[in-house]
């Protein structure tokens, strides 16, 4: 388990984003798809549903944010079995 | 036999669970709420059905990291029988005690309704009354049943004859009619590798009395004092 706390550390903002496997049959995104073509975007080839959090966090840098971003996603907010996850950082404002 | 049900704020299947241990099967039970620790004098745990912490984020994520979880952990690992019932096997894939996921329903439907469900194997300790090939009436009620595995994952559970229940029809034909969740090879139940921790989406705590519609789930229960009995 990683530090915690960050007192006086800036304070950043992680972007997550939670998307199924490939593998894995999606059918929300395929009825949103469905939904879609009814509405005339022949276009569309592809849905997939997913999550997208946001996390403020105070910790020593950006690589330390991300590290951290990433620990929570493995731990709890993404399903590894299941899922993939991105985090982007950014400084908070 | 001294039975624990674990106790999560959203759980709703606990009073079904300890009304079908404690009066119907006639064991001592108790509940355990989620934020007890210990698990002393327990000798089988049940994690019952619900929507812990509300299904927040996924089904079982966040009561996973529940305090009594860790004594769970620790019960299943020293070989105890834990009974996950449909959130709770939500709740004990999440914790990684079972492989896979549940994912949602193939059509987007919650689904309460009763199903059938073929046994395959009887060598857990929630299976040893069961007879392999013997169709179970039982109810179901979820929203996110449809088991999945990555491909070596379920091939490996299938190799290991870690499949448990599959949905099939009255017949114990696994028809593609019968697989109303979309689970993965009509899985309705699994073990884990020291089969000692059984998961499964339908509830047999609520078909345990012939006036309720049934009474197949109580041979599930009855199954773990066979059990307890013969390692005596």
């Amino acid at each position: 388990m990683s530090k915690e706390n960050g007192a006086g550390d800036p304070t950043w903002l992680a972007h997550v984003y939670v998307t199924l496997k490939t593998v894995v049959n999606d059918p929300q995104g395929l009825a949103i798809a469905d939904g879609l073509h009814t509405m005339g975007y022949a276009g569309v080839e592809d849905v997939r549903a997913g999550k997208y959090l946001q996390v403020r966090l105070r910790a020593g840098s950006a690589a330390e944010a991300q590290r951290l971003a990433e620990e929570m996603s493995d731990r709890l907010l993404a399903n590894t079995v299941i899922e993939n996850y991105r985090c982007i950082i950014e400084p908070a404002s | 036999m001294n039975f624990g049900v674990i106790v999560f704020p959203g759980s709703n299947g606990d009073h079904d669970a300890l009304h079908a241990i404690g009066e119907v099967l006639g064991q001592p039970v108790r509940a355990i709420w989620h934020r007890e620790s210990s698990l002393d004098g327990i000798d089988c745990v049940v994690v019952p059905g619900g929507f812990a912490y509300g299904d927040y984020l996924r089904a079982g994520a966040i009561a996973r990291f529940s305090p009594i979880m860790g004594a769970v952990e620790q019960f299943a690992q020293a070989g105890g029988p834990v009974l996950g019932i449909c959130n709770g096997f939500q709740v004990l894939t999440e914790a990684q005690l079972l492989p896979g996921s549940l994912l949602r329903n193939a059509a987007l439907e919650f689904r309460s309704q009763w199903i059938d469900v073929r046994v395959e194997r009887t060598d857990t300790p929630f299976t040893t009354d069961l007879s392999v090939g013997e169709v179970l009436h039982l109810p179901i009620a979820h929203g996110e049943g449809s088991y999945f595995a990555a491909p070596d994952e379920l091939a490996r559970l299938e190799a290991n004859g870690q499949v448990i229940f599959r949905y099939c029809n009255p017949q114990g034909e696994t028809t593609d009619a019968d697989n109303f969740n979309g689970s993965l090879n009509h899985i309705a139940g699994i073990c884990n590798a020291g089969r000692n921790v059984v998961g499964l989406m339908p509830h047999p705590e609520r078909g345990a009395e012939a006036l309720l519609g049934g009474d197949d789930g109580l041979k599930i229960l009855r199954s773990v004092l066979s059990f307890a009995g013969a390692r005596v």
